[in-house]
């Protein structure tokens, strides 16, 4: 299975997403420049965290008008998994994938903790390898996480299954504890917390690792491939 | 001609605003009891080069397209002719 991660001006979680595929999941990753157009050859894609273009105007915001954005859409459309995470998860709302906005956290300060996780929804190709409400253990780092979405788009969030994860406990004022949220097909998915700060028990845990090893599964069923 | 645009991008009043209301605070430990609320916004100034014409309807789509997001953000601007060199 082949993953690109796209690199924008800003990103800085880049390398340890990098890091989840190529060294603890073990397949084939690469780095994809936001210059780029098309995401054409590759199975998944991931958009790292960090601060592109320094969360100028707002976050994700001009990220989500450059070129690569074309190639975004496209592996969206085609079903293809997108997972945003962190500032990812703001691009995915400024590229309109995912509904909502976020606004700056609450307390108004950056929160740089483990956060305990609620799996709301594990019929998803990033959660099947979760149980239905396990409680997982994955670090959030961010200052505008507080997610917001008026309430029709809530009702339609819980109708369809679209909350992914919720926080455990209120972190950052987030409507209803949202962490993360899919799209309606449910191969978009955009999250705050770092999945690929925690697949390693070394960094404190790898409850993070099952979103990789979900997608994976799901590829090789789609693929009939056996190991 | 060119023209200044002022571009007025605030939070929509549904959307609480963290920002604000921490500085609503400040002012009232300063003493401004009479502060009832303080909402922040951005100002966005664009020199434009163009015919009046045109130039509203190219802001207003600068605005849908990037400028303000329609989930949380309201915009209005003003146009007006830039002062000569």
């Amino acid at each position: 299975m082949k993953f690109a991660v796209v690199v924008f001006p800003g990103s800085n979680c880049d390398i340890d997403m990098y890091h989840a595929i190529k060294d603890e999941l073990g397949e084939d990753v690469d780095y994809v420049d936001y210059r780029e157009t098309s995401l054409e050859e590759y199975d998944a894609v991931l958009l790292p965290g960090g601060f592109s273009y320094g969360d100028y105007l707002r976050s994700g915001a001009i990220a989500a008008r450059l070129p690569i954005a074309a190639g975004i859409k496209e592996a969206a459309q085609q079903g293809k998994p997108v997972l945003g995470v962190c500032n990812g998860f703001q691009v995915l709302l400024e590229l309109g994938l995912l509904p909502g906005a976020m606004r700056r956290n609450r307390q108004l300060t950056f929160i740089c903790k483990p956060t305990t996780l609620i799996v709301k929804n594990n019929q998803t190709p990033f959660t099947s390898t979760y149980e239905s409400n396990q409680e997982v253990s994955i670090p959030v780092a961010h200052g505008e996480g507080n997610y917001f979405c008026d309430p029709a788009t809530l009702t339609e969030l819980k109708e369809n299954g679209q909350i992914a994860f919720t926080y455990a406990e209120d972190i950052n004022g987030s409507i209803e504890n949202i962490a993360g949220i899919t799209n309606k097909e449910g191969n978009v998915l955009g999250m705050m917390p770092h999945p690929e700060r925690a697949v390693d028990e070394l960094l404190g845990s790898k409850d993070g690792l099952n979103m990789f090893v979900s997608l994976l599964k799901q590829w090789r069923e789609s693929h009939a491939i056996t190991s | 001609m060119m023209y200044e645009v002022n571009v007025f991008v605030t939070l929509k009043e549904a959307v609480l605003d963290p920002q604000g209301s921490a500085v609503n605070h400040s002012l009232h430990q300063l003493g401004y009891q009479e502060v009832e609320d303080v909402r922040i916004g951005k100002v966005l100034t664009l020199t434009v080069n163009g015919e009046k014409e045109t130039v509203e309807a190219r802001v207003k789509e600068m605005c849908d397209k990037l400028l303000a997001n329609p989930v949380i953000e309201d915009y209005r601007f003003e146009i007006k002719e830039a002062l000569a060199q």
